[in-house]
């Protein structure tokens, strides 16, 4: 087969459906991965005994389990415990557990980076202990675990792929059934490559943008690690 | 009911481990008052301060503010401390705000008060340490004299009934630790309570109504000024004073 | 059937998985490090065109899923290249040439952080460029990086579940096997994410072993 007409006429159209399946999968988890990020560190960081070491238990399996697996125990799992949810829910769900886990990391990080005397100096203009987080700790948190968070959406960007593992057609999948279907490898792997590159760098500039947007004059802007 | 006494600190004991640093700490402060501590440095002077808004919590004995317990208080804690500020040596400024949201941040979140009135009342304080101009600036950008002041207006925003400074000048260079201590000055003669940790003695000299030499956790003696400084009668007290002789 | 059985029956054939799991995760540090180290050098020291080709290779390498270099490598280029290679070669080749474009800016990082004192100092003394890295800047930068890989290990352990997609019989494979098998499902595959979480914190023990035996004191991961 010709190949512009491959190209134009099959390959585009059908990654170009992908692509969409690719940024829903994205655009629902991120948010998600984000809030539920913020909770498990701040109750790592924050909590009491149980809760603290609730947080610590769910980073470690989170972070072990390949998501891979854990897709499959979404999946193909919950279902013969009465838990049937579809493909795309399944693979969301997944995302988001394990984006949390990592996002925690980060946040927590960056909390502890701040100095002891901001909390304390919070206290002691009788603010409680909720307060100085919200309005002290995690404005100045989140600005310095920017660049480890946006390191784990461009990861999210490319490990959206796995959910082609669990039948959900995004873009790497789109590209997979066209190269089968045409014998077409090279020519198909290498489009999918191309589109999430872009998206990997239009990503990273769009990150540097925000983080200058948000930086404010002298304050550190990486985390202690 | 209010009380003689604006604070009463009665028999504070505090231990880090098996060290003992608060060996039974009591006195009184009148409304007014400027309290001056001195003493070897690590002789509990800071740990003192930190137990009368808790943020060390002694193991024995009582505070009180205006009558009312602040010890054991549990979550209350909150509410004692809006009427208790501090001024640390660290300055501890809020570095993600500018000198005026640091000063407003408080009222606006802990009292309540709307955005507009706290913003009024954060540049009077600025305006009463002299840094109104320096309002928009970041603490990064300040230097550490000016630092201290936006970090006292933001404790005077609270409309305490007693501020703690703990060792307010020590991280400053002596030019900028002289427009901070005339800051403390005003607000002495102003009328506000102040406990004041310092090594500065020419300024617990003139602005002290009470001196009280600690050591060893404990106070070894404690009077007017011009009692402590010229005539101590405690040969450990002699022993610190004439080491600052030249001051 | 009950999860205690199956284990002792499957065990010899998740043990297998286990293995094949490990030898995937060690070619891919090894080529990693093979690989990464001359890129780190290339783009600390090299010409501008070698800095150009090792950009290009980081950003290829790390801007494509690894399910897609997979699919990419196993259906397109090896055949193409008339390679008949076994999924786990391909597997672990994949693994290995992304995990150079890793490490080779975990190496660049430590190589740039080891002050330019230590460079011109030893020039002076009369050491070519090339002794001077040998002897003086990378026995640093190694030390330096070794906090990187206890990144890196965790990262390619989870990923080496994703050769999956490709037929390679390692744990996660195998863990399928079983379940379709058995028709025993969430306890096996939970058994199969406590072994990864095993193997996981095995890895970590053993890195942290080997940051110890190489520490130097005072010496602390920034260096300058």
């Amino acid at each position: 087969m010709d190949p512009t007409v491959f190209i134009t006429q099959i390959l585009m159209p059908a990654l170009w459906q992908g692509l969409i399946i690719t940024l829903e999968l994205v655009i629902l988890t991120a948010p998600f991965g984000l809030l539920l990020g913020i909770g498990i560190a701040l109750g790592r960081q924050y909590g009491g005994r149980w809760l603290s070491a609730a947080c610590a238990g769910y980073i470690v399996f989170f972070k072990g389990c390949p998501l891979l697996l854990l897709l499959f125990m979404i999946y193909f799992g919950l279902p013969t415990i009465g838990i049937t949810l579809p493909a795309f829910t399944a693979s969301v769900i997944g995302f988001i557990l394990c984006n949390a886990a990592y996002n925690s990391e980060y946040i927590r990080g960056a909390i502890k980076s701040i100095k002891d005397g901001q909390m304390t100096a919070a206290q002691a203009l009788g603010m409680t202990k909720a307060q100085a987080i919200e309005t002290i700790i995690l404005p100045q948190a989140m600005r310095r675990a920017l660049p480890g968070l946006s390191n784990e959406f461009i990861y999210l960007i490319k490990y959206s792929s796995l959910a082609y593992m669990i039948t959900v057609v995004e873009i790497s999948g789109a590209g997979k059934l066209v190269a089968t279907k045409y014998f077409m490898y090279n020519e198909s792997f290498l489009a999918v490559g191309i589109v999430y590159l872009a998206l990997v760098t239009l990503t990273t500039y769009g990150v540097d943008l925000l983080e200058k947007r948000f930086a404010i004059p002298g304050m550190v802007q990486t985390s202690g690690g | 009911m209010t009380s003689e006494y604006i604070l009463r600190i009665v028999d504070l004991h505090k231990n880090f481990g098996d060290r003992e640093v608060l060996h039974g700490i009591s006195f009184n402060v009148k409304k007014g008052d400027t309290i001056v501590f001195i003493g070897p440095s690590g002789t509990g002077k800071s740990t003192l301060l930190r137990c009368i808004n808790q943020l060390t919590e002694p193991d024995k004995g009582h505070v009180y503010i205006d009558d009312d317990e602040v010890t054991g208080c549990g979550h209350r804690i909150s509410e004692y401390r809006q009427r208790i500020g501090m001024v640390f040596q660290n300055f501890n400024l809020f570095d993600h705000l500018t000198a005026v949201q640091n000063v407003e941040i408080a009222p606006i979140k802990v009292r309540k008060m709307k955005p507009a009135e706290a913003r009024k009342k954060a540049m009077e304080e600025l305006r009463r340490v002299g840094m109104q101009d320096w309002a928009d600036h970041y603490p990064s950008e300040l230097s550490g004299g000016q630092a201290q002041r936006v970090s006292i207006a933001r404790s005077l925003a609270m409309d305490p009934e007693v501020i703690l400074f703990d060792e307010p000048t020590s991280a400053l260079d002596p030019e900028l630790t002289r427009e901070v201590l005339e800051v403390m000055k005003d607000l002495a003669k102003s009328g506000m309570t102040m406990l004041v940790v310092t090594h500065e003695m020419g300024f617990a000299r003139s602005v002290a109504t009470e001196v009280v030499f600690m050591e060893g956790g404990q106070i070894v003696e404690q009077g007017p000024p011009a009692e402590i400084m010229k005539n101590p009668k405690h040969p450990r007290t002699r022993e610190f004073i004439g080491k600052f002789a030249e001051h | 059937m009950d999860i205690l059985t199956i284990l002792v029956q499957w065990g010899p054939y998740l043990l297998g998985g286990i293995a094949v799991t490990v030898g995937l995760v060690a070619s891919a540090l090894a080529i990693g490090f093979v690989l990464g180290l001359p890129i780190a050098l290339g783009q600390v020291y090299g010409s501008r065109i070698l800095r150009s080709i090792a950009a290009v290779y980081v950003w290829f390498f790390r801007g494509l899923p690894i399910l897609v270099l997979l699919f990419l490598f196993y259906f397109g280029i090896f055949p193409v290249l008339g390679l008949d290679f076994p999924a786990f070669v391909v597997g672990a080749v994949v693994l290995g040439l992304r995990g150079a474009a890793y490490q080779s800016q975990i190496f660049r990082g430590a190589i740039q952080s080891v002050s330019e004192g230590q460079m011109t100092a030893a020039l002076s003394l009369g050491m070519t460029p090339w002794m001077a890295v040998k002897a003086v800047i990378l026995p640093q930068a190694l030390r330096i990086s070794l906090p990187g890989w206890s990144n890196e290990y965790p990262e390619i352990l989870t990923d080496s579940a994703v050769c999956y997609a490709i037929g390679v019989m390692e744990l996660l494979t195998r863990t399928s096997q079983i379940v379709s098998q058995t028709y025993v499902t969430m306890p096996v595959y939970i058994a199969c994410a406590c072994i990864f979480i095993l193997l996981n914190y095995a890895g970590m023990q053993v890195i942290y072993r080997v940051e110890e035996k190489f520490a130097i004191p005072g010496f602390g991961v920034k260096a300058g």
